[in-house]
């Protein structure tokens, strides 16, 4: 594409061009201090300086652990800079994990944001043989250790100085030499069905989406970008590094995770990007509020949240909005939306993203409907993590939009996404055979996707491919799509349905510990933990409730009639769900077969006992006895979601 | 060795306080070092607070003197003993329920500050400076304590394990050279007890703040302090490293309450 440039080179475009322009923002000591882009060269050159003094050489891998932070990507870049390759690693991984994609990257240098993780790192030493140089940001704690591997950033920092004054042009002369193909970023999967994937990545994978994305979107160099999501996140490396160069806009960084709500209000972003499950949870939030809100003003929002609503309904089925309505939404603007939107820290917000999972319809509609501009995203890491997106005009909770410039896609005869992209990656770090497999002989990648093109020429995707299941009698279903719909009940927080070679469909649901909490606080139901709240009689009646209300939406013969409330969360640590927060259904399905016998043997109570993983890997196993709901009575069937559902797993075959 | 006088920070000699009949601490002597986490233990009614309250100028002994830096501080107020750089916590939280974790940090600089009403009117850029200076070394406390989150949020309305974290957070606001926490980890469970340790530990490795701690937490006591006291009914029974103090059977006795065969053999 145009840019034919590196992230490196990038980066010593902007610090020559845009030198006093502010690039990255963080906040410390409760002040937002400004990194301008002059001042991020020179840390990411100072860095890349002392690296190579430390023997750092084209080819080496570099590893990121710990929350957003600055310092993380001038490690990154630092290491881009060398010819090296980053990777980024999720910060909450228990050790095990984290050995393993440490090993099998064979990182030579971790740079690791605190203590925690550099305990982390050190405890697993002996696993790592390629490990000679441990970096820390955050010195708190640190002072009394004595290992030989570990430096202060700073140190290495002034190791760089000492040897820059030998080697002046050292980094200089790198950075030119590097190529837009050279790989510059092993992005790890998340692990979905197996044991992660490294992912490579060059520079041009990167930054030719990122171009057409910000074409696309028309990011400009004015932009306020928040970055709080996990750094081993592809979506985040393509925001927060590639977009980023490319545009040169702000990044901000919270203070820390719990205050990330309050530092959103204070940056106001104008672009933003997160997950379903954030989306899920602000939701949640606001019902939560409302709820607890005195009855007048409970009502005024409950009142223009259903006019919200309905003009949004006739905006999606492009019918004009009464004049009625267009008052009231005036009037909403002022009491409700505005304040709303304000509370989340989107006032300012031009366009906001959901991607990495599909959104409950109902949670997309909530936002669009109180002005949001919220769209959906589609990509994979494997695409470098974007490859379609949803014109301002054509925005739909059920698709995905459409391919971005210079990407195609096509839908293979079993159904699956097939995507051609210049992002598609370059293969799977030392596994050749999952390389080959990944992308077809005419080399459009397998997105492990089912989904279907819709007329206009958008994409929708309705599960993954392997997943759609079907009734013992031979109805199809996608699990994922009822999930969703459970989840939109802010009591329900993960829910996993089952029914594959199964007369009927039932599901396992975690409740939301806050807001059902708060519900058995209103009705006066006395429980002493999470475990006991999990067991009440009126718990499994209200969730009961729930999904009744979700079947009414669903076809007649794929409807939950049996399900469980489970006494725990799911959980990363027991693998239960993906660091991303995607169910493992094989593994769950596996782990909780006693339920899933119990369910259809028609048993009404389940004996479990579960393993749960503590954060330092300590285990203990949960003993417990539950007790199986029926949902027998029959609901009013509810046409169009059902239909849609029927034409979408009829499309996909 | 260095001569210990010259290590010495504080020094209580041959302190008494009686409280009608009742002798709350009698005969005490103890001596702190510069630098050092030491530890006051005993069973409840022992003197231990008591003995912090005459240190931080609270009470005032009937008998026997206290020195912190050579001085003579046994007839200070508690406001001058401040100034000279002893903070300290209480057992029972002392905060300002209806200000915020920051004010409450920030009242802890107050006697730090030089301007006064006048010179505040006055010089009012000064005044703003010094307002600054001081704010900026709140905000390292609360990075330090990791009260981002919590700046703006009354005390009264937070968790009693938080608000035993502001506590500390006030004291250190004081920037102390000798930091009397009493009780920090009572009430807590062993993940709080577990933190307000580290804290004490980086305070203490970081700043070079010297450390009196009263705690009942044996293990915690045992994990983190150079030296340990142990008073019981008002008097010293023993003094030493942690691995001495789980070895004397005065003490021992003393804790498995056959407190009365031990204050017969002390007598």
């Amino acid at each position: 594409m145009t840019l034919n440039a590196t992230l490196p080179q990038l980066l010593r475009r902007n610090a020559e061009q845009h030198a006093g322009r502010s690039a990255l923002r963080e906040k410390d000591l409760g002040i937002w201090q400004t990194y301008n882009w002059r001042r991020y060269w020179d840390e990411v050159r100072g860095l890349a300086l002392g690296l190579a003094a430390a023997g750092f050489k084209r080819g080496d891998k570099l590893a990121v652990i710990g929350e957003n932070r600055p310092r993380l990507y001038f490690a990154q870049l630092a290491a881009m800079s060398l010819g090296g390759i980053a990777v980024p690693a999720y910060q909450d991984a228990i050790a095990s994990e984290l050995a393993y994609v440490l090993d099998h990257a064979e990182i030579s240098v971790v740079v690791a944001e605190n203590q925690e993780q550099v305990d982390k790192i050190l405890s697993l030493k002996d696993r790592l043989p390629h490990l000679q140089l441990l970096v820390y940001d955050d010195p708190r704690g640190l002072l009394n250790y004595d290992d030989p591997i570990l430096k202060s950033f700073e140190a290495v920092q002034a190791e760089g100085r000492t040897f820059g004054e030998t080697h002046p042009d050292y980094v200089e002369a790198a950075v030119g030499a590097a190529k837009p193909d050279d790989l510059c970023l092993f992005s790890y999967t998340s692990g979905t069905t197996s044991r992660p994937k490294g992912v490579m990545l060059s520079h041009a994978n990167l930054l030719d989406p990122a171009e057409v994305f910000a074409a696309a979107e028309g990011f400009r160099a004015g932009d306020e970008h928040i970055a709080y999501l996990p750094m081993a996140w592809v979506g985040n490396s393509l925001f927060s590094l590639a977009v980023h160069m490319h545009v040169g806009f702000t990044v901000n960084f919270p203070e820390k995770p719990e205050t990330l709500r309050r530092d959103v209000r204070e940056i106001g972003p104008t672009i933003a990007l997160a997950p379903p499950r954030q989306w899920e949870n602000a939701l949640t939030e606001i019902m939560v509020r409302a709820a607890d809100a005195s009855p007048t003003k409970r009502r005024i929002f409950e009142f223009f949240r259903k006019v919200a609503e309905r003009a949004q309904l006739c905006i999606s089925e492009r019918r004009p909005i009464p004049l009625g309505t267009r008052f009231l939404r005036g009037l909403g603007e002022f009491f409700v939306y505005g304040p709303v939107r304000d509370q989340l820290g989107l006032r300012r917000a031009r366009v906001v993203y959901t991607g990495g999972a599909p959104l409950g319809v109902d949670v997309f509609r909530f936002f669009r409907a109180i002005g949001v501009n919220l769209k959906q995203v589609y990509g994979a890491t494997e695409l470098s993590g974007l490859c379609s997106v949803q014109p301002n005009s054509e925005v739909d909770p059920e698709t995905v939009g459409r391919m971005l410039q210079g990407m195609e896609v096509r839908i293979a005869p079993h159904g699956e996404v097939e995507v051609r992209s210049p992002g598609t990656f370059k293969g799977y770090y030392k596994q050749p055979d999952e390389s080959r497999e990944a992308i077809t002989e005419d080399g459009w990648l397998r997105t492990g996707d089912a989904g279907f093109v819709d007329k206009r020429g958008h994409l929708a995707i309705i599960d993954r491919a392997k997943d759609v299941g079907r009734l013992y009698d031979g109805t199809s279903f996608a699990p994922q799509f009822i999930e969703n719909k459970l989840k939109f009940s802010s009591y329900v927080g993960e829910a996993v349905v089952f029914g594959h070679d199964r007369s009927f469909v039932a599901a396992m649901v975690a409740i939301d510990a806050e807001t059902v909490g708060k519900w058995a606080e209103r009705h006066n139901l006395p429980y002493t933990s999470f475990q006991d709240l999990c067991s009440r009689r009126e718990v499994l009646g209200l969730i009961g409730d729930e999904i009744r209300r979700c079947n009414a939406g669903l076809p007649e013969a794929t409807r939950i009639r049996r399900f469980i409330v489970l006494n725990k969360e799911f959980d990363a640590d027991d693998d239960e769900i993906t660091r991303t927060r995607k169910i493992r259904r094989r593994f769950v399905t596996e782990k909780y077969a006693a339920v899933l016998d119990a369910f259809y043997s028609g048993e009404s109570e389940v004996e479990l006992s579960t393993e749960i993983t503590f954060e330092d890997g300590r285990k203990s196993v949960l003993q417990s006895r539950l007790a199986i709901g029926d949902v027998d009575e029959p609901s009013p069937p509810a046409a169009a979601a059902a239909r849609r559902l029927e034409e979408a797993v009829a499309v996909a075959g | 060795m260095l001569n210990p006088a010259d290590e010495e920070l504080l020094a209580a000699t041959a302190v008494s306080k009686r409280f009608g009949g009742v002798r709350a601490v009698e005969d005490v002597s103890i001596s702190v070092r510069r630098g050092e986490i030491a530890s006051i233990i005993g069973p409840n009614g022992a003197g231990k607070t008591s003995l912090l309250n005459m240190i931080s100028g609270f009470y005032r002994p009937d008998s026997g003197s206290i020195t912190y830096e050579g001085r003579d501080i046994t007839h200070s107020r508690p406001a001058q003993i401040a100034k000279l750089g002893i903070a300290r916590t209480f057992q029972n939280i002392a905060l300002f329920g209806g200000m915020t974790v920051l004010d409450n940090i920030m009242l802890g600089r107050h006697v730090r500050m030089k301007s006064g009403v006048l010179s505040s009117f006055i010089y009012w850029g000064l005044a703003q400076r010094e307002e600054v200076a001081h704010r900026a070394r709140a905000e390292e406390i609360i990075d330090f304590l990791e009260l981002q989150d919590l700046r703006k949020e009354l005390t009264s309305a937070l968790p009693y394990g938080l608000r035993k974290r502001v506590e500390l957070g006030r004291a250190l606001a004081l920037d102390p050279k000798l930091l009397l926490l009493d009780e920090p980890m009572g009430g807590m469970n062993q993940e709080e007890k577990e933190d307000i340790a580290r804290y004490v530990l980086d305070v203490n490795e970081q700043w070079g703040t010297t450390i009196i701690l009263i705690e009942h937490d044996m293990a915690v006591v045992m994990d983190i302090s150079e030296r340990v006291a142990v008073l019981d009914r008002g008097r010293k029974i023993a003094e030493g490293t942690p691995a001495e103090i789980q070895r004397n059977p005065t003490v021992i006795e003393a804790y498995l309450g056959s407190a009365h065969q031990a204050r017969e053999r002390a007598a």
